[in-house]
């Protein structure tokens, strides 16, 4: 690179990169070290912290919270991601047709995704209450009872699950609709020559050419769905009887409201670990099922 | 002749899951502004009464006099523009090093800042709390703004953007004398608008919507952003759904308008980028 002398390029280097600097530094390289040595503290973030060596983390698996938060944590994922991915590419592929209006279809999709999380939560709690909320009501006129939804251990999960895929529905869509578009035409051409239908044009060709935003969108889901919060925390708080209260709760929770600051930087490096573990062996599992060379 | 008909009903039938799906996604945000509207037995009204029976402005007046609602709309938009701009310029000027400067030890660098992409905020708020305690940000704007402003995500697209520009710009430039600043600000920028546009929508996003960090570094209920400000609202009036749907509206109209004249550009920049706001 030519330019100007070498002081001057130095002097640039240093003012360009300087606030970015201290905010990897400040903001996330001193937390981060700090964390792991709190973590192994009893820390109520007001007097100095106490090393108390690995037993938090042992705590994590012997507290009956946490273990729960865990728990309710896994129910999360495992209701909300196979959801999330069989609706999103259904409607991807509807919204990869050429048909009229497609593009105002699109527009309306995407809609939700914007709106924050405490808007959309306020919108449901109200639509799921068991009194004056419009889903009971829908139900009682095909006549059913509805559940009491939000304040009942049984339902409050898939509640909170419905409310998150409402939405996260249009965010996943647009992502695997970009991934179609992005499918050459020819393969499609030489298939009809061949005599393919529809259904094994769908299995044949458009699964297998989309596998790697197929995995992009699983390990979004999973990092995203692993860390849930802001829906939880406006809907239930985390009740009724503890039956939504996920590892991030938790963590707020114990760090902000129970001064167990220490023990909340356990759970956290705890949850990091999981995501890593998550992300990592995803991206070994992807060897086997999904396809680089056909793009 | 059968194939067309065929095609015409495969057609009418995925307008169809189409408009129903859409209904059930959008309908929500209706109900929401119709219930804003609507007075306080209306509201609770079972069966449900769809439209209001007037549009009055009632509950937006009943909310304001019981909290500071503009203020949560000033503190919301202060902080979404500062601290889109702010990424802005420091995303862009970070990337524009790490593309067209180089120096020992900067794909090092780089590495490090694109391993913080794979911490979650939960891990660092704990501390970082403790941390803005001790300077005195807690419950001041700068507190809010300040740990968004790095954003390693934004950097890494604007340093790819970057690299795809031609060093015979820069040099052109430098050879009529201009500095690294001027390269920068009249060659670099003006280059890289469809990528500054895509982080100038996520970083608006993420900001209008954020929750979490916002909850944690203020207490004072003046310096409540709108979503905190719900928040606030929904425990001390659980069930004033008419109240709380014209708080909800208040948050809502701004960012449906930015998406309104934007919208291009919302659906590129998540398509390009994957990032979730």
């Amino acid at each position: 690179m030519v330019g100007e002398s070498r002081l001057g390029k130095v002097y640039v280097i240093v003012i360009f990169l300087l606030p970015s600097l201290v905010g990897l530094v400040a903001f996330n390289v001193i937390p981060i070290i700090h964390s792991i040595y709190a973590s192994l503290t009893e820390w109520d973030l007001i007097t100095p912290a106490k090393f108390i060596g690995i037993e938090n983390y042992l705590g994590i698996f012997q507290d009956e919270n946490s273990v729960k938060g865990m728990i309710n944590t896994f129910k999360f994922v495992g209701g909300y991601i196979p959801l999330a991915l069989f609706l999103s590419l259904i409607f991807a592929a509807l919204l990869d047709m050429k048909l009229r209006w497609i593009k105002l279809y699109r527009a309306l999709f995407f809609v939700p995704v914007i709106i924050s999380w405490v808007v959309v939560s306020l919108i449901w709690l109200w639509l799921f209450n068991s009194d004056t909320g419009l889903i009971n009501y829908l139900l009682s006129m095909l006549g059913i009872q509805g559940p009491m939804w939000l304040q009942d251990e049984s339902t409050a999960m898939l509640a909170v699950i419905i409310a998150s895929l409402s939405k996260d529905l249009g965010y996943f869509t647009i992502i695997l609709l970009s991934g179609l578009q992005g499918i050459s035409d020819e393969y499609y051409e030489s298939a009809d020559i061949d005599g393919a239908n529809a259904f094994q044009k769908f299995f044949k060709i458009t699964i297998p050419c989309l596998t790697p935003i197929l995995f992009f969108v699983l390990v979004i889901l999973l990092i995203t769905s692993l860390q849930v919060f802001d829906q939880v925390y406006v809907m239930t708080g985390g009740g009724p009887y503890g039956s939504t209260r996920t590892l991030v709760l938790e963590i707020y929770d114990n760090a902000f409201q129970l001064n167990k600051a220490g023990f909340a930087c356990a759970q956290a490096w705890f949850l990091v670990i999981i995501i890593w573990i998550v992300t990592v062996s995803q991206n070994k599992l992807q060897k086997r099922w999904v396809h680089y060379d056909s793009i | 002749m059968i194939r067309y008909k065929k095609d015409l009903i495969l057609k009418v039938m995925v307008h169809g899951i189409l408009i129903i799906t859409l209904f059930a996604l959008i309908f929500p945000f209706i109900w929401m502004l119709f219930g804003a509207f609507k007075d306080a037995n209306e509201v609770i009204q079972m069966p449900p009464k769809i439209f209001p029976s007037k549009f009055n402005l009632t509950n937006f007046s009943e909310i304001r006099s019981l909290f500071p609602v503009e203020l949560f709309l000033f503190n919301s938009i202060l902080v979404a523009l500062v601290s889109t701009l702010l990424q802005m310029i420091f995303c862009a000027a970070a990337g524009y090093i790490f593309a067209k400067v180089s120096f020992k030890g900067r794909e090092l660098l780089f590495t490090l800042y694109l391993i913080t992409m794979m911490i979650p905020q939960q891990l660092i708020m704990i501390t970082l709390y403790k941390v803005f305690v001790g300077m005195n940000l807690q419950n001041t704007y700068l507190g809010i703004i300040l740990p968004g402003t790095y954003n390693a995500l934004g950097i890494f697209l604007l340093r790819q953007h970057i690299s795809t520009i031609s060093d015979s710009f820069l040099e052109a430039g430098f050879m009529d004398g201009a500095s690294h600043f001027r390269v920068f600000r009249q060659i670099i920028l003006p280059l890289c608008k469809p990528a500054l546009a895509t982080l100038a929508i996520l970083a608006f996003m993420g900001s209008w919507n954020a929750f979490l960090w916002p909850l944690i570094i203020t207490s004072d209920t003046r310096l409540a952003t709108l979503p905190l400000g719900l928040s606030k609202l929904q425990s001390r009036w659980t069930t004033s759904w008419n109240l709380l749907m014209a708080g909800n509206v208040v948050s809502f109209i701004p960012m449906l308008l930015v998406y309104i004249f934007a919208q291009r550009y919302f659906i590129k920049s998540i398509s390009l980028s994957g990032v979730k706001g």
